[in-house]
């Protein structure tokens, strides 16, 4: 079973949804900041909001194809949606929550389809309780159990797991993976959280503006990101325009400099010339204080700095540094106080060559369609 | 006091207040639920009433039963008498007298349940039907409570329009305010307090009632997340 998707929607005058793909069964991630179109896109699908143009399809079966004006009505699409709020009946107990979408089936299948799937989420000693008198992590349970329990041949998930704590997030997603082992279909996850991209996608399609921005495995789409809105999702901290100076075709290298700053750095090759005007990126814990000049060492770029500010943030210490430009480091506190680091003084940024992440400019976005 | 007045208000209300439900909701429902562009003229026509002159609305519901009008004639030739100066009419006149009594509370009730919970019971296979049933009624229950007692006691006090269809028949169309009207007429001042009393006491207690119950429903609302 496959679900494919092409369909533009426009939502108002500066948005416009416009995305075509088909993901296969398991779970693909659809990620973007908020704004990107993500629950569009999903509501779209389930028939909630009916796109303007395009073509809806669960396997061969076509849900809405503004051309042969086709458009199944959304108790017919046999979809299973996770609302970002749940949206649980808060009169119905949850045993009634759950059988809510068995209409249709007798009564005592019904009712053991009901006993099953509490059974399985863990969740059978909360049947006769209002949604309100259960926890969180227990009322997401309850409205996933109630979107699987019809047995849909697609499901989708905005956010299900945003407001939980990690262990319970963790837990939850086992349940999913565990269930879905069995039914295989197309898992749509809506998510802007790196953590739950890792832990659950095998696919991720990461949505701009409501456009497709990439799409592939969650190692390409967040570990090398094209797009800065990608990398800044991804969590790259540091951000700098700069100009290619030379490149070295040998070492797969370019020497570059920041813009407004007499700083250089070493980055990976890629095709530019010289003079040309680009974009890189680094993770803020990706980069290393020195307190001395370092030698023999295998980093190429070692840049004299200055120590601008630093704040302890729970576990982590974040400095900011004026190398030129100004730069934010993460470390640790231990590290921070066997260095000795205070305000003013003068250090050296550690940075690998291939730490550097070479992003498009923001508006630069190569669709795939 | 005279009791086959209160009797027949009692009867009244009931039979007013059932008919108001049955058809009463579904003008509700579509009231809060269409996109018709032109909604608000049925939603003025439902509310005049509340700002029309009581003679003016029994004066053209007199005319409109009457024996000239169709619907005087259709009804004659089925029941074999007219319609004005019966119950029957009286029901007619008293239904579109209190209609905005019954579909306002329901419609402010059906338009304050969380759009997502209609939307995840569609997308659970349920009909339109089946959600107006199962989630959408029952969430506002103290709103159609507000409604049927609204309508019940707003038909129990009716007066100009009972007057103008009903005119004054006792056991047929002589209501409670009626029969007050009429004992005031004849200076038994007593009479008409206590009868007048009994009302009084009567509207206090279906006030309070809706007073109370939507003062729950607004604590109760916020948990519903």
């Amino acid at each position: 079973m496959k679900l494919s998707v092409d369909l533009q929607k426009r939502l108002s005058a500066n948005f416009a949804l416009d995305v075509k793909f088909s993901i296969p069964a398991g779970v693909t991630i659809l990620f973007g900041a908020s704004g990107s179109g993500k629950t569009t896109l999903l509501r779209c699908v389930a028939g909630l909001l009916r796109p303007d143009s395009g073509q809806i399809k669960i396997g061969d079966q076509i849900l809405f194809d503004s051309d042969t004006r086709v458009d199944v009505p959304v108790r017919e699409r046999k979809i299973g949606f996770l609302f970002q709020n749940l949206a649980l009946f808060p009169h119905l107990s949850v045993a009634k929550n759950i059988e809510y979408g068995l209409d249709g089936c007798e009564r005592t299948p019904a009712q053991q389809l009901t006993e099953n799937i509490l059974e399985s989420f863990r969740i059978s000693a909360l049947r006769n309780h209002k949604p309100n008198e259960i926890s969180g992590g227990e009322r997401q349970r309850v409205a996933l159990a109630r979107a699987l329990v019809t047995d849909p041949r697609v499901l989708m998930l905005d956010e299900p797991l945003s407001a939980l704590d990690y262990p319970t997030q963790s837990q939850i997603i086992e349940d999913l993976r565990a269930w879905n082992a069995a039914r295989d279909i197309p898992i749509l996850y809506v998510t802007h959280s790196q953590r739950e991209v890792f832990a659950l996608g095998e696919r991720v399609i990461s949505l701009e503006n409501g456009k497709i921005l990439s799409q592939g495995t969650p190692q390409d789409v967040l570990e090398a990101p094209t797009h800065e809105s990608l990398a800044q999702l991804a969590g790259f901290e540091n951000f700098f325009d700069a100009t290619v100076v030379s490149i070295s075709n040998d070492s797969g290298t370019m020497l570059c400099r920041l813009n407004g700053a007499t700083t250089e750095v070493e980055v990976p090759l890629s095709r530019v010339e010289v003079g040309s005007k680009i974009r890189i990126a680094i993770r803020a814990g990706d980069i290393i204080i020195a307190g001395e000049f370092p030698r023999a060492l295998s980093a190429r770029n070692i840049v004299p700095a200055r120590i601008i500010s630093l704040r302890r943030e729970g576990t982590m210490v974040i400095a900011e540094i004026d190398a030129g430009r100004s730069f934010e480091v993460h470390l640790t506190p231990g590290a921070c106080e066997s260095l000795g680091l205070k305000p003013e003084q003068q250090v050296w940024l550690v940075i690998k060559t291939h730490s550097w992440r070479l992003v498009a400019a923001r508006m630069v976005s190569v669709r795939q369609r | 006091m005279d009791w086959s007045a209160i009797l027949l208000s009692l009867k009244l209300s009931s039979v007013v207040c059932g008919f108001l439900l049955l058809i009463g909701t579904p003008i509700a429902y579509w009231v809060t639920f269409s996109r018709w562009r032109w909604k608000f003229l049925v939603e003025s026509v439902v509310a005049l009433p509340i700002v029309l002159p009581p003679t003016v609305l029994g004066f053209y519901v007199l005319v409109g039963i009457g024996s000239q009008s169709p619907i005087g004639r259709a009804w004659a030739a089925w029941s074999g008498h007219g319609l004005a100066f019966t119950f029957e009419g009286l029901v007619i006149a008293s239904f579109l007298y209190s209609l905005p009594f019954a579909v306002q509370p329901m419609t402010v009730a059906f338009s304050q349940v969380e759009h997502q919970l209609i939307e995840a019971s569609s997308v659970l296979g349920a009909s339109r039907l089946r959600t107006f049933i199962r989630i959408i009624l029952p969430l506002s229950r103290n709103g159609v409570i507000t409604a049927t007692v609204l309508s019940f006691a707003h038909t129990m006090g009716e007066f100009g329009v009972v007057l103008m269809v009903g005119g004054n028949i006792p056991g047929v169309t002589r209501t409670v305010s009626i029969a007050i009207y009429d004992q005031v007429q004849s200076l038994d001042y007593a009479a008409a307090n206590r009868t007048a009393w009994l009302l009084l006491l009567f509207s206090f207690a279906v006030l309070s009632v809706v007073y109370g119950l939507n003062r729950k429903s607004l604590a109760v609302w916020p948990l519903q997340r």
